[in-house]
Formats: C-alpha cells, structure tokens, sequence
C-alpha cells in the first residue's frame, strides 16, 4: 500500500490546482466537489494506508516514498520523500479527517460567499502544506510544508480582504510565525553543519554521536528550532497573532487551530525529540514556556467578549499544556493531548461558526445567551466539545489527556512541583471561562433573535466530532485504572518513553486534585455568572480588579508592547530614511561640483587686468615655491 | 548570435512595424541558446567547462580579439538574456507609441550588449561590450521615460560610465602587467587570468573591477542609482534592467573578480559580505517605506543583490550555486513585479501605492500573479528564489555563520515589505471607481511564462544546478590551487 502513499497530499494539491486554473468556469456545486472531496477522498487514503501500515507494521515501522530529488548541490542533498510512521500518521489522520469535517462544514458555511472557489482553493492548499509538513523526511521538506501553512493561514486570516482589518490580521500572522520561521531556517543551517544532512531519520539515528549531550551547540541548534515551533504555535513570546486571526471565516479557525498550523510546532519538537533529548536546557525552557503561556492565555479568555476570542486564547492555553508535555519527556502524552484537542477545538469553532453565522454575525457572547433550546444540536455538541476542554473527570476525552500531562508535569523525569502547580491552576481557569462561556451562550436570556438553523451538512461534522470528543479518550487510561495504553503503545517505535523519577506519590490522588480543580472551575464559573451575577458587577467596581481585567483582556499588553519597541521604531527608521540618506552623497558630490564650475567660471570675467593678475601671482607662487625647496 | 541581431538591427532601421522584426530577432535567439542547451547532454557538460568557442583576430596589433566563448554558467545567462528579451518586447507591444524604429532598436542593442558580455573571453571585447549595453539603455531612459527622466538617465549613465573607467584602467593596468611578465601583449581572457600579480597592485586592480561591478549590481552604498532609473524607466527597461543589466555585475564577479584575483578576493571577503548583509537589510528596510511601487520594486533588488554579493564571497560551493539559482530568479520574479507594475500604471495612469488599494475584486487574475511573485520575493519554499536564498544562506553559513544570522533576518524584512506590496495594491477597499479589466491574452501570456518558470525553478532546480557546475567548480578548483600555492609558499619561507 506504500505506494499510495503520495496520493494522500496530492489529492488536496491536485484539488488546489483545479479551483485555483479553472475555479471562475465552475459552478457552485463542482467547486464544493472538487474542493471538499479532494479532502475526503485524502482521508479515505489514510484510512486505507494506515490501516495497511498498521497491519502490516514493517519491521523499522517507516514507509518512506521518494518521488524525485529536489536539489543536490555538493554534499548537500535534498529530496522529495514522503515518510510514514506512527508519528506522522496520527498527524496525517487528524489532519484528513477532520480537514474533511471542516470541508463539508465548510460547503454549506460559505455558500453565499462570492468567492467560493478562492475559499476552497486556499483550504485545499492548507491541507496539503501541512500534510507535506508532516509527511516530509527530510527538514527542507518540511520547511516547505511549513511556509506553506504560513502563506494559506495569510490567505484565509484575510479572505474577506476588503475590511483593512482582516488584512492586517493576515500579515501580523505571517510576519509574527515568519520571526519564528528565520530562527528555524538558521537552526536548519546549524543542524547541516554539524550533521552533514537534513534527513530526519539520520539526524535522529546519529544524534548522540553528533552532539554531546548538554552542550551549548545542541542547546542553541535546540532552540532555534524551537523559536519556529513557538511561532507557529503561538506560544511566548509569539502568541499574539492567533487571536487576531479570529478575522477569517469560522471554519478558517477551526482549521488553523485544531488540523493545523498550530500544532506544526507541537510536531516539530516531537519529531526532532532526538535534539532536545541531548539538551535539558531546552526542554527545561519548553516546559517553562509552555506553563507560562497556558496560564497567561487562560487568564485571558476569562476576560473575553468575543466567543471566537475566548475559544483561540482557549488554543494558545492547551497547547501550552502540549509544550509543558513536550519538555517534562511526556511526548506520547503531548501527542494524545493534540489528537484530542484537535477533536473538540474543531468542534468548539465549527458550533461557534454556527451560532455565529445564525444570530447575524453577532460575536459577542454577552448579546447571545438562551441559545440552549433554540439551537439544540449545537447546544448538545458544543456541550460535548466544552466538557472535553474543560476536562470533566471520566466522561470526557480532554480529562484523560490532560490528566497525562498533570500527572507527568510532577513526575516525569522533567517534571516539577511548581509546574505542576502551573498545570493545576490552568486546569481550574480553563473549567472557569468554559463554564462562562457555556452560561453566557446558551442559558439566561435571549438577546439577539435566532436566524436560519444550520442545515444537514453543518450539523453532521458537529456530531461526529463530538462522538470524538467524547470517547476518544478511553484508547489511553491512566495507569491505575484500566491501564489501556493502546496510543502510546503504538507511538513507542518512534517517541521514547516518559523517564519517571524516583519515589513519585500516589496517581489517585493526582486524579483526586485535577477532577477538584476541575470541578472547582465550573463551580467558580457557575456561581459568578449563573447563581450571582451580580457579584462580577462588583468585583468589576474594585479599581484594581478592573485594571487587571483589561491588562488581561489585552492579551497581557503584548501587542502594545511590541507595537512600541518593534513596529514603530521599524517604521520611523523607514519613513524618515524614505528618500535614502546615502544618496546625499551622490548629490553632495554633484554639488559641489556644481559650485566649483560656478567659482571658476567667476574668474572667466573677460577683463584682461585680472588675467595678467592671475598670471603674475601664479608666476610669483611658483618661484617662490622653486626657491623655497 | 549577437551578429544575427545586430544585422536585424541595422535592417529595421526604417521599418514601420519594428516590433514584429524584434520579436523576431529576440525568439531567434531564444531559440539558439535552447538549442545549444538541448545539445549539450550531461555528460558533455561534465567533460570540460567550455561548450562553444569563436575566435577571430580583430585588432591584432594589440592583441584583441573577438574572442566569444560560452560556459554553463554564460549558457544560462544567455537563456535568461533572450527570454527577458522576448517578454521585454511583449511588454512594450503597446506602451510604446513613439518612434518604435528607434525603441526597438535600443532594446536589441542592448540584449546583444547583454548577450555579449556573458560571453566575451577578451577584455577588451568585454568592456566594448560593456559599454554597448550602456548608451541604449540611456536613451531608453531618457527618451520613453517618465516625468523625471532626464535626471534618471544622467545618473545612471555617470555612475555607469565612472566605475566603467575604472574597470578600463584596471583592464589595461593588467594588460600591461602581463605583457611586461610574458613579452606577449594580449586581452585574452585565458591568457591574463593566469598573470601573477604582486598582492598590492592585485589589490588595486580588483578594486577598479570591482567597482564597477559593484556599482553594476548593485551593492550598498552604490545603489542609488537603481531606485530613479528604475522609477523612471519604461516597463520593459525596467524589466531588462533588473534582469540583465544587474546580472552583469555578478556575473563579472564570478568570471573575472574572483579566479583572477583569489588571494585578494579571500582577503576582502568579510568586509564584502558585510556590504552584502548591509544591502539585504538596508534594501528592504526601505523598501517598506516607499510608496512608489517602481521605487519600492527596485530597492527590493538591493535587498536581493544582497544575497549576490554575500554569497559569491562565501566562495564555497553551495554558495555559488545560490548566487547562480538567485540571478535568474531575482530577474523572473523583479521581473514580474516590474511587469505588473507597468500594466497597473497603464490602468490606473500611477505608480503611487497610496492610490491603490482592493484591486483585487476587479482583477482577481493579476492579484493571484502578484501574490504568487511577492511570495517568490519573499523567498516562499516551492518556487525558484527560495533554492537560492537558502543555498547562499546555507553556504555562507559553512564560510561565516553570524554574517548568515544577520543575514537571515532579510527573511522578516522581506516578508514585512512584500506583503506590503500584495496588502496595499490589492487588499483593502477599491480607492479608485474606473473600470480596471483584468489580463488581457497577451499580459497573460507573459505572466504565465513566468510564473511557470519560477515554479518548476522552485521545484526542479536541478537542471539549472548542473548546468552551473562546472563553471563553478572551476572556480572552487581556481580558489583552491592558489590556496594550495599560497600555503606553499608561506611554507617554503
């Protein structure tokens, strides 16, 4: 079945290439065709692969597919190779499988757009990027998949390019991930000076040999090639592009944050774990940024206006919880995390697109509210969908995977009580603002008058994910119920094993504290804006408690920040510098000439008396000058 | 070649349909260089550097000769020369109404000035090719221009002609160093390559080299020529300008500069690659703030030549390879931008990106070409300038890696700019009501060539690669036999 394999991105590029030539000949119905079951049929592919890949399971457990060579210049190598293994593949499932959800959701969600082929076009182009991002053996490849995934969230983040807005979001989203993206193609080059090769495989066979552990050289190769992961991830200190990318149409964001991009970073350090296994350093500042950023993002959405807002600093804060997994040693853990996310964000957006889109674009989750009986097949899956972010013990998906990451954030071999602290507290916030916005959406009153209910084809992705979201979870049990490994089982051929410490206490009661701070969250969230709602007037009278609320709902200050130490001043330099200071030179010398010739050309007065002057006064100069020496 | 156009040249003199004659020779030429690129089967490359040569006596007295030869590395070049030429004349189809006889005629002469000059293995014929190249262009500027042309094409014919000068005194200083040495007095190329100079007067010649080429390319702080002739150019010179005229300069650097003067060139080399990174960060920088969309295209390319520069100075393999890969997609997608920029001005009669804005509703087809080159600009994986960029990048780093971190952050900039460029011309609300129709056949017609160009450069690189090779690891060869005679030296003492 190996052979298939290329067909999985090139049915969304193939399908890319038909709307983008020929989307303006097509009619409404062949555009969604084309553009949604380019995606479908990639996914059956997975499915077909996978499933023989999984049969069969090779003895070095990798199909690899190369179909032509890049470029070869000297010792440097680069060619286009598809790589298979578990890794990849559970990257490549989620990737088809909910793309195809969001594509379907999507034929109906755009119908009215007058630039339906675009749409699809730039989403069938995003699917395929990041398919070749995680499909590529080798790191040019995936630098490839990378920028592409880069240019698509551009495309899309601006669709609607006539508002200023939408295309300034586009851009800070792709110069931000491009900061990253700098950092990464230097870490590439370090990563070829020292290995000789940008073949995963090989870097990762040869690791050890190639850098001693801890040394400052696989440190800073390490974290140039996180400081792509963080851009792409929106992670700090390159968060801030995410929520303003909310700017695209709503299944745009449940692309970007649950098939992709996002969590190209989440890859890139799993895939590359053999580098930062050789540096406690950068796993140290993996986990440290990754419990940063959890809390930071989950201080915000509890100030969140804009559902779509609360739900993207929502994906900012969990995969900090992947991150955090990611540096303690957790990686099967990170990666079961991602699976599950990736189920309930799409989810999340998708039913937000719907309310959305059915109560006239109203954003606001203040002007929504009674939408529980209203709407009630978004009501029941976005239930599914909060109940898994919120990780509600036992029924939920989320609350297996985020368990994992609890558990390991203290023992795990990188692990630590403060991070674990960190985890704890973000568990309790994320409860808290998904329970607000649970409240605030679908009890209380109504504020604005529900239009047309989503129709079949949008209604069907959000049942299936939420089955997902739901009972995804139980293919990993914690190891003192059930002890059903099935998902890192299958991930070990290529993920090592989480190094546990030394005399680590008790899981129940690690479970016992999550499902309380769980709980706690939603009691918190359920008594402020249900039971009392009064109170949050108050809390919001108290100076201080209003000034942190808009520090928060701010994102932290960040884009001020950044706005005065980095764009202004690029710009000031810029615009005084407009007509090119250097030229000033050219234009002094032409000057000066200038006012030479007009000098001389004074003393062509046409008076003979200043002539013989001249003459005798230069003759006087030249004596003397012979009788001085 | 350069006789057949010419010979065209002189015919249509008084022609009344001009264009099609130029058309013609271009295509012809074209044609002849694909020929000779389908003959020379790998193999044929790989046995010696040299796939043509033609030599016949000219001045014999003093030892010139048209001495015409051509490389892999001249090869592509020359493809490049006759296919910008061809779309050179597509362009100006129409935007030229006036006295076409003599616009064509400027604009061949200049390609077979062009083609001559990657081709020419005597000095003396290189500068009179040189030179050809130059007063055609001043006319173009000068006569078909915009409103501020005369000043333009002042400039750039002093800033051309200047460090020309320079490279003439440099090229009869080497004359003459050679025929005292040998007894024979000779131009030729392969004759005074092998001179040796003491390392002081080496310094000085390759300094009148390499101002000129420098100033040609060009490299910071020479540059600011480019942004006004470049601005005030017509469509097509513009074209020509950026695609073949700055490729002169590297292409100086790589057959002349570098295996003629290596002990000097590996002395200078640092400080020269600091220019580079210079020109990679000051280009873009202002880039961003110009709002003339020509201006701002044109300091794109300073950003770009950047790269050039730091790359042929790396003098490693893959760096060489860059700079290959970066001349001829530099000019395909500067080319475009150029193009667009031309057929933007003749819709909307400016060139200020102010007055932009939400073009792409009207005219969906050009937005998607403009998209598709400021992400070429940008250096996006896939298409051609991003196998160049990141085999400078990759081989500067083996040379200097903190001349590469700097450099690398050319990537931000020029994301920031090209995006700029895509945001303010076509993004946004229309700010203009006229009628804009979208490509007609012809502009699609050359816009498609190009972009499918860029792209399968993006994506099948290889053939251009090897075609190079062997002009390049003569080069490296060159490099390393003078290293090995240096450390010889230094040895014996």
């Amino acid at each position: 079945m190996d052979k298939y394999l290329w067909l999985i991105p090139a049915l969304p590029l193939g399908g890319f290439l038909i709307l983008a030539l020929a989307g303006k000949q097509l009619t409404r119905a062949s555009v969604a065709i084309v553009g949604a079951g380019s995606i479908c049929l990639s996914a059956l592919v997975t499915i077909i692969v996978g499933g023989a890949f999984l049969a069969g399971m090779p003895a070095n457990a990798v199909y690899t597919q190369t179909l032509w060579t890049w470029f070869e210049v000297g010792e440097f190598s680069a060619k286009i190779t598809l790589t298979l293994d578990v890794l990849s593949l559970v990257f490549v499932f989620v990737i088809t499988f909910i793309g195809a959800l969001i594509h379907i959701y999507s034929t109906a969600f755009m119908e009215a757009d007058r630039d339906y082929a675009r749409f699809f076009a730039s989403m069938n182009l995003f699917v395929f990027s990041m398919l070749v991002l995680v499909l590529a053996d080798n790191l040019l490849l995936m630098y490839l998949g990378w920028e592409g995934v880069g240019l698509c969230s551009y495309l899309l983040i601006g669709f609607w390019y006539e508002q200023p807005a939408n295309g300034n979001a586009a851009r800070k989203a792709f110069t931000v991930t491009r900061i990253g993206d700098a950092a990464m193609a230097i870490g590439l080059f370090m990563v070829f000076q020292q290995a000789g090769t940008l073949v995963i495989s090989d870097i990762g066979a040869n690791a050890t040999t190639i850098w001693q552990p801890d040394s400052t050289v696989v440190t800073i190769t390490a974290l140039l090639l996180l400081a792509g992961g963080l851009g792409k991830s929106a992670q700090l200190p390159l968060q801030t592009w995410l929520p303003d990318a909310m700017a695209g149409p709503s299944p745009v964001s449940a692309l970007i944050h649950a098939a992709t991009m996002v969590t190209a970073g989440v890859y890139l350090v799993a895939r590359m774990h053999a580098i930062f296994a050789l540096s406690e350093t950068a796993r140290l500042v993996i986990a440290v940024i990754g419990a940063a950023t959890l809390l930071l993002a989950g201080l915000t959405a509890l100030t969140q206006y804009d559902i779509k807002r609360v739900l993207a600093y929502s994906t900012i804060s969990q995969i900090g919880y992947m991150f955090l997994a990611l540096g303690v040693g957790a990686w099967t853990a990170a990666i079961f995390h991602f699976m599950v996310h990736a189920f309930f964000k799409a989810l999340l957006f998708l039913a937000a697109g719907a309310i959305i889109e059915s109560l006239h674009h109203e954003h606001n989750m203040f002007k929504m509210g009674g939408l529980k009986d209203k709407m009630p097949v978004v009501f029941w899956t976005f239930l599914a969908g909060a109940l898994s972010l919120a990780a509600v013990p036992l029924i939920s998906a989320g609350f297996y995977s985020k368990d994992q990451i609890l558990w390991y954030s203290w023992t795990a071999n990188g692990g630590s009580p403060v991070l674990w602290m960190v985890a704890l507290s973000g568990a309790l916030i994320t409860a808290a603002y998904t329970t607000r916005m649970m409240i605030l959406t679908f009890w209380g009153e109504s504020h604005t008058p529900v239009g047309h209910l989503p129709g079949r084809r949008m209604t069907m992705p959000l049942v299936v994910l939420a089955v997902f979201s739901v009972f995804a979870g139980f293919i990993e049990l914690p190891h003192n119920f059930g002890h059903f490994t099935l998902f890192s089982d299958l991930l070990h051929p290529v993920l090592p094993e989480t190094v546990m410490r030394d005399n680590i206490p008790s899981e129940w009661l690690f479970q016992l504290l999550a499902a309380l701070a769980t709980l706690s969250g939603i009691f918190l969230g359920y008594h402020y804006y249900y039971q009392q709602p009064a109170r949050i007037e108050n809390l919001r009278r108290n100076g201080l408690l209003a000034s942190l609320h808009r520090f928060w709902f701010s994102g932290w200050g960040f884009d001020a920040l950044y706005d005065r130490v980095l764009v202004k001043p690029f710009i000031f330099i810029s615009k005084v510098n407009k007509s090119d200071v250097t030229d000033r030179l050219y234009t002094g010398i032409a000057a000066a000439t200038g006012e030479m010739y007009k000098l001389l050309s004074r003393t062509q007065s046409g008076s003979l008396r200043w002539y013989i002057m001249g003459l005798v006064v230069g003759a006087i100069l030249i004596l003397g000058i012979q009788i001085m020496l | 070649m350069v006789g057949a156009v010419a010979a065209v040249i002189a015919g249509e003199w008084n022609r009344h349909l001009p264009r099609w004659i130029a058309l013609a020779a271009s295509v012809t030429g074209l044609l002849l260089v694909i020929l000779l690129w389908a003959n020379t089967s790998p193999h044929s490359l790989t046995d010696g550097q040299w796939l043509m040569d033609y030599r016949k006596a000219w001045i014999p007295s003093f030892g010139i000769t048209f001495h015409l030869a051509v490389d892999g590395l001249s090869l592509l070049l020359l493809g490049l020369t006759f296919f910008l030429g061809v779309l050179a004349v597509l362009c100006s189809w129409d935007e030229i109404r006036e006295r076409r006889g003599f616009y064509y005629f400027n604009l061949l002469w200049i390609l077979a000035g062009v083609a001559g000059v990657f081709m020419a293995m005597d000095m003396f014929l290189f500068y009179f090719f040189w030179e050809v190249m130059l007063i055609p262009m001043y006319f173009l500027i000068g006569i078909w221009g915009s409103e501020n042309r005369v000043y333009a094409a002042y400039k750039f014919f002093i800033f051309t002609q200047a460090s020309g000068l320079l490279m003439f005194l440099a090229i009869l200083g080497l004359y003459f160093i050679h025929g005292q040495d040998t007894g024979v007095y000779t131009f030729g190329y392969f004759e005074l390559i092998d001179t040796v100079i003491p390392f002081k007067t080496a310094f000085w010649l390759m300094s009148g080299f390499m101002i000129a080429f420098a100033v040609k390319l060009p490299v910071f702080p020479f540059h600011t020529w480019l942004p006004d002739a470049h601005g005030e150019a017509p469509t097509a010179g513009s074209l020509i300008l950026a695609g073949l005229l700055l490729k002169t300069g590297a292409y100086g650097m790589l057959r002349f500069v570098v295996p003629m003067f290596p002990e000097v060139v590996t002395d200078v080399a640092v400080p020269a690659m600091v220019l580079g990174v210079a020109g990679i960060i000051y280009g873009a920088v202002m880039a961003y703030s110009q709002t003339d969309l020509k201006r701002l295209v044109a300091f794109t390319s300073v950003s770009h030549m950047g790269f050039v520069i730091t790359g042929i100075f790396a003098l490693n393999e893959l760096a060489l390879q860059g700079v290959v890969m970066q001349l001829v997609t530099h000019a395909l997608s500067t080319g475009a931008l150029f193009l667009m920029a031309g057929m933007i001005k003749e819709r909307l009669h400016t060139r200020d990106i102010e007055q932009m804005g939400g073009l792409w509703g009207p005219m969906p087809q050009m937005g998607t070409i403009g998209l598709v080159f400021a992400m070429a600009s940008l250096g996006l994986p896939g298409l051609g300038n991003f196998v160049a960029e990141f085999l400078i990048l990759l081989g500067v780093f083996q040379a200097q890696p903190w001349v590469t971190v700097v450099a690398a952050s050319g990537l931000i900039f020029s994301a920031v700019y090209s995006l700029r460029i895509v945001g303010k011309i076509f993004l946004g609300p229309r700010r203009t009501m006229e009628a804009v129709p979208d490509f007609s056949l012809r502009e699609m017609l050359i816009m498609a060539a190009l972009t499918v160009s860029v792209v399968w450069l993006g994506l099948f690189p290889q053939p251009v690669i090897d075609t190079a090779k062997p002009a390049i690891t003569e080069l490296i060869r060159f490099m390393d036999v003078h290293h090995m005679a240096a450390d010889h030296q230094s040895y014996v003492k």
